[in-house]
């Protein structure tokens, strides 16, 4: 088989990365080595509405719930609530992921992308030292498929970057463990999405509930891999149940990794790109993944659209596409990146204190960078450090 | 030697995300260790289930 791009990895990234590059007439390939898209998820679902409006049309079968506001809970029980679109990037929809990945995915096909799904990526194809496609399997048989540019959209476990050089590996600090429950219980606020802090609670992490409307939430927790050990959060995640919704029945178990890595030396080698999680361009601080892979697939897919046809998909060549998410996508996650190492290290003393010093703040005329902005003046001392971040 | 136990794993790839040789894949529902590995730990400890786990092996 012969094609422009062969795109591996069917999410968010690589389906709107196949989409941008058969709506601009590349002959695309793109790869999914599980049997359904969008299936299992790994994700908490949330997304900022105005972001995901601005990348695509929202159909309402892809949304579970929108939400008001959010609420963070300090480790002493201290709450402040936040209104919609104040909250950063995350608070909007509550997406149901399988709907929207596979709707994704069918906006790429009807671009014109082959779709091949059980269909893993074996490795890449190598012509005189650089790359030319890959060797795939479906249904245990194995096959090959020769394009001149490959792009990695193949999330946390990615293997594309690896195989063109391309040290992907995340340290422990650098990735938030996570697992997650369905959670029914009539105690769920079907309005708004909760944050919970504290060291006991989610080391280096939080725990969240994000309202898919009737009274279910997918209640989950993030704990920094520097500070877990084996199972911590499925068992951390199961005392939270228990303190917090006793009587809380469990309709689906999800677990993942999320990357807080901040921006990777390099995310482009000769005849590779990487988008999404792949290039680790998920939301250091909220952990968010889904509108960044999606920009950097627009980005990717368009520049291959470019370049593939004048055949300059050389490393040097592909800068471009460097140059573009990090002045975008890249100081955003850098500057999250800067604070999440300044936060995970906060005792619940300081935790405690921070939200105190929001009482009385008209919290609900700022969004998470204005948050942030008033901590900094609230505690001009204790965040001293983060000052130069955030002016 | 790492193991794997398949009960328990939740087959979401952050162990092969981790890994800084390479030696571990995730195929659909379960994850393949290769002998790459240099049963560093970094998998066992960021697992979400606690599903890998080192082994020290008994000396011949």
């Amino acid at each position: 088989m012969r094609c422009d791009l062969v795109v591996v990895g069917a999410g968010p990234a690589g389906s709107m990365t196949a989409k941008a590059a058969a709506e601009a007439g590349l002959k695309v390939v793109m790869l999914e080595k599980r049997q359904e898209i969008g299936d299992p998820v790994r994700c908490a679902e949330g997304v900022s509405k105005a972001s995901l409006k601005k990348l695509v049309n929202p159909d309402p079968s892809w949304i579970s719930a929108e939400v008001k506001g959010a609420r963070i809970r300090a480790p002493d029980g201290t709450e402040i609530v936040i209104s919609e679109d104040r909250a950063g990037a995350e608070v909007g929809y509550v997406l149901e992921r399988k709907v929207f990945d596979r709707a994704l995915a069918q906006k790429a096909a009807e671009a014109g992308a082959k779709v091949m799904v059980k269909t893993r990526a074996l490795g890449l194809l190598w012509d005189e030292g650089v790359p030319a496609g890959v060797t795939a399997q479906f249904v245990g048989e194995r096959f090959r498929i020769e394009a001149p540019l490959v792009i990695g959209a193949d999330g946390v476990e990615s293997k594309v970057g690896r195989w063109a050089g391309i040290d992907t590996a995340l340290k422990p600090k650098d990735i938030e463990t996570c697992a997650q429950f369905l959670v029914q219980d009539e105690k769920i606020d079907d309005d708004y999405c909760e944050f919970y802090l504290g060291n006991d609670t989610a080391p280096g992490g939080y725990v969240w509930s994000f309202p898919k409307g009737r009274g279910i939430a997918n209640v989950g927790i993030g704990v920094l891999g520097s500070k877990s050990d084996p199972g911590m959060p499925m068992r951390l995640l199961r005392e939270f149940m228990k303190a917090r919704f006793p009587d809380g029945k469990v309709l689906e178990v999800v677990v993942g990794g999320v990357p807080v890595s901040g921006p990777i030396e390099r995310t482009v080698a000769d005849g590779v790109i990487l988008v999404g999680d792949a290039a680790r361009q998920s939301d250091p601080i909220t952990g968010g993944g889904i509108i960044n892979a999606m920009d950097a697939g627009v980005m990717a897919g368009e520049i291959a659209a470019d370049l593939v046809p004048k055949g300059e998909v050389d490393s040097g060549s592909l800068q471009v596409y460097e140059k573009r998410w990090r002045e975008t996508i890249g100081k955003h996650i850098s500057r999250n990146f800067a604070i999440k190492e300044f936060f995970v290290d906060l005792t619940d003393d300081d935790l405690n204190h921070l939200v105190h010093s929001l009482d009385g703040i008209d919290v609900a005329e700022l969004n998470l960078r204005g948050l942030l902005k008033v901590l900094i003046r609230q505690n001009p001392k204790h965040l001293l450090k983060l000052r130069h971040l955030i002016v | 030697m790492l193991t794997v136990n398949r009960y328990k794993c939740g087959y979401c790839g952050a162990c092969v995300g981790v890994c800084p040789a390479g030696a571990l894949e995730l195929v659909e529902t379960w994850i393949e260790v290769n002998d790459d590995c240099t049963r560093c730990g970094r998998c066992a400890k960021i697992c979400p289930l606690g599903a890998l786990e080192l082994i020290k092996e008994a000396k011949a």
